[in-house]
């Protein structure tokens, strides 16, 4: 279903009018209706009513599920193509949950509290696990195969959960605060908690939209890329450090969120094809796409209370898992 | 197209401290096919693994036209010499044009400028492998023979004096089997390509190989024409095999029959038995 260029362009229009769309409807609507007139004013800085104030929260909250989904596209599009594994997720390969095990240790042993901290903290946390993971998944014959990899990916995810739970249970004084945090959400977002991500954003963004055709050649196996001239692990180096970035600060910042790695480049590939130079920039469009508006419908369904995006992503995200499981393409990617 | 020189010297090499090769001497027949023969796990795929950047040796060096292989830059030695492992696989939803299209990646600028020089050759390797007709379609939608011959369009827009291909005709039907070789000869004939491939098949490889290579337990047990290297005695050594060798009545070369022991006529089993 590749389509030609002009079909490719079309789609990369819709995926970014579909951005627009959500984020527009992530200022609109919340848990508290608001009217147009109140949400203009807010946007044009106004604070005196309680509608405007509601707006003036959403902007930073919608600037941060941007981000964050934009993110986790990225770093699923990039960690699919470094294992050829489309199973590959930043969620399923234990990487959010070993930042999120750094953050729970950094504050309930070393009181760690600036936010440069923070991220340090998790993109080593990410980092270390990814590396476990595939260290275990590549024991035995056949090195790191898909299944091996997911397989190793949900016992050290498992692992790392319990652990962190353990770490939490006793600090009642850290207990609520890291329980919100460690479902996942950008609902109280604030622009002082954007700033310090942006950098790692940005320069993980920036390591792994540069490389598509590494990954293009990646995807062709260990032994065709290295027959094209391409370094093997010099290009599964770079593409993991941006993805183990981009996942470590958005799990510093919002906690770790789920499936949007997996289901995003999955589409983007069924509607681009399999070229990187297209799936990677269309990831990075739809993840933000989808976090936003996945958040919105969060606060739509339980008004006047809100669930948190990680929850809802999750919900979309687990039937999405099991039909591509299903659709028995987890061989080769 | 410049006909390069392939020379291996006291090559050993091996897996995790397992060494396969055990010191080979070998010249490759610049502008020829040779095709490396041999029982399982006697090192052939892994000779044709440390010829390439696949596999560090331990000692020993490969040198195409005087310089060492390993020690060229990756994208630098990909422009001379070619690579098709065994049985590649292609990632889902990927074209025919695309997957040949990145042939040409050890040829482009840090940025992958697309130029002229670059859609000449992907247009000449899909014409070679008669493939332009398949160019928008899907690989995984193709059958086994047309899929190879895509596989190897990629390796000739890559446009590499030298091609190493790690038994191209596994997996195939014989008919595509005979197709695929009959292209690779078409490309040596063509473009003086010099072509190392490792075969299975032994009468197909005494049929298409201007040289044959037989090892045994890591050593090359013999190296020369069809007709010097496939012989009875050979086949006893190298394979453990009672055979006989004829006349093909097709091409002239050898052809290997194997005696087994059933299915034998009347006079064969006397001999046998003898």
């Amino acid at each position: 279903m590749t389509g030609t260029r002009t079909q490719s362009r079309r789609a990369m229009l819709g995926i970014a009018a579909l951005v627009l769309l959500t984020a527009m409807l992530s200022v609109g609507l919340g848990a508290r209706g608001v009217a147009l007139a109140d949400i203009l004013s807010a946007l044009q800085g106004q604070v005196e009513t309680i509608g405007q104030a509601a707006v003036a929260a959403r902007i930073p909250r919608t600037l941060m599920a941007l981000l964050a989904g934009a993110a986790l596209g990225l770093a699923g599009a990039a960690m699919q193509g470094v294992t050829r594994n489309p199973l590959a997720d930043p969620g399923l390969l234990g990487v959010n949950a070993g930042a999120a095990l750094a953050i729970v240790i950094g504050i309930a042993w070393f009181n760690i509290d600036s936010a440069a901290l923070y991220i340090g903290t998790a993109v080593l946390g990410a980092g270390g696990a990814g590396i476990i993971v595939y260290l275990i998944a590549a024991l035995g014959a056949g090195g790191a195969t898909p299944l091996k990899l997911a397989l190793s990916g949900a016992a050290v995810t498992a692992a790392l959960v319990s652990f962190t739970t353990a770490v939490v249970l006793p600090r009642a004084d850290i207990g609520g605060l890291v329980q919100s945090w460690l479902v996942g959400g950008v609902g109280g977002a604030t622009f002082s908690q954007i700033t310090p991500v942006l950098p790692a954003l940005v320069l993980g963004g920036v390591i792994v939209l540069a490389s598509p055709r590494r990954l293009n050649l990646l995807a062709l196996g260990e032994e065709a890329a290295t027959g094209l001239g391409e370094s093997v692990a010099v290009a599964r180096a770079m593409s993991a450090g941006g993805a183990i970035l981009l996942c470590g600060a958005t799990t510093a910042a919002c906690g770790p969120i789920g499936f949007v790695g997996l289901v995003v480049p999955h589409a983007c590939r069924a509607i681009l094809g399999g070229d990187y130079r297209r799936v990677l920039p269309a990831s990075a469009l739809t993840g933000a796409a989808l976090l936003t508006g996945a958040d919105v419908l969060g606060r739509l369904v339980a008004r006047p209370s809100e669930i948190d995006v990680g929850i809802v992503t999750a919900l979309i995200g687990g039937p999405v898992f099991i039909w591509i499981v299903r659709r028995g393409r987890v061989a080769a990617l | 197209m410049s006909v390069e020189s392939l020379s291996i010297r006291a090559l050993a090499a091996g897996y995790g401290g397992a060494r396969i090769l055990k010191g080979i001497d070998l010249e490759i027949a610049p502008g020829q096919i040779t095709a490396i023969v041999g029982a399982n796990a006697c090192g052939k795929s892994t000779l044709l693994r440390a010829m390439s950047r696949l596999l560090t040796p331990e000692s020993g060096e490969v040198l195409l036209d005087g310089t060492s292989v390993h020690a060229t830059a990756p994208r630098a030695l990909a422009r001379r010499l070619g690579l098709l492992p065994q049985a590649p696989q292609a990632p889902e939803a990927i074209t025919v044009l695309d997957l040949v299209s990145r042939g040409r990646h050890p040829h482009q600028g840090i940025f992958g400028g697309w130029s002229a020089q670059d859609e000449a050759a992907v247009a000449e390797a899909l014409e070679l492998t008669g493939t332009d007709a398949l160019a928008e379609r899907e690989v995984a939608a193709l059958s086994g023979g047309q899929r190879q011959r895509v596989w190897i369009a990629m390796a000739l827009a890559q446009q590499t004096e030298v091609l190493l291909l790690d038994e191209p005709t596994t997996y195939l039907d014989v008919n595509h089997q005979v197709e695929v070789l009959d292209l690779l000869t078409d490309l040596n004939r063509r473009r003086g390509t010099t072509i190392v491939m490792v075969l299975h098949e032994l009468n197909l490889a005494a049929r298409y190989a201007d040289r044959l290579v037989a090892m045994r337990a890591g050593e090359i047990h013999a190296e020369g024409a069809p007709g010097e290297v496939l012989t009875e005695t050979m086949l006893r050594a190298v394979f453990d095999l009672e055979a006989r060798v004829m006349d093909d009545p097709v091409s002239g070369r050898p052809l290997m029959i194997p005696l087994g022991r059933h299915g034998l006529r009347a006079n064969e089993r006397e001999e046998a038995r003898r």
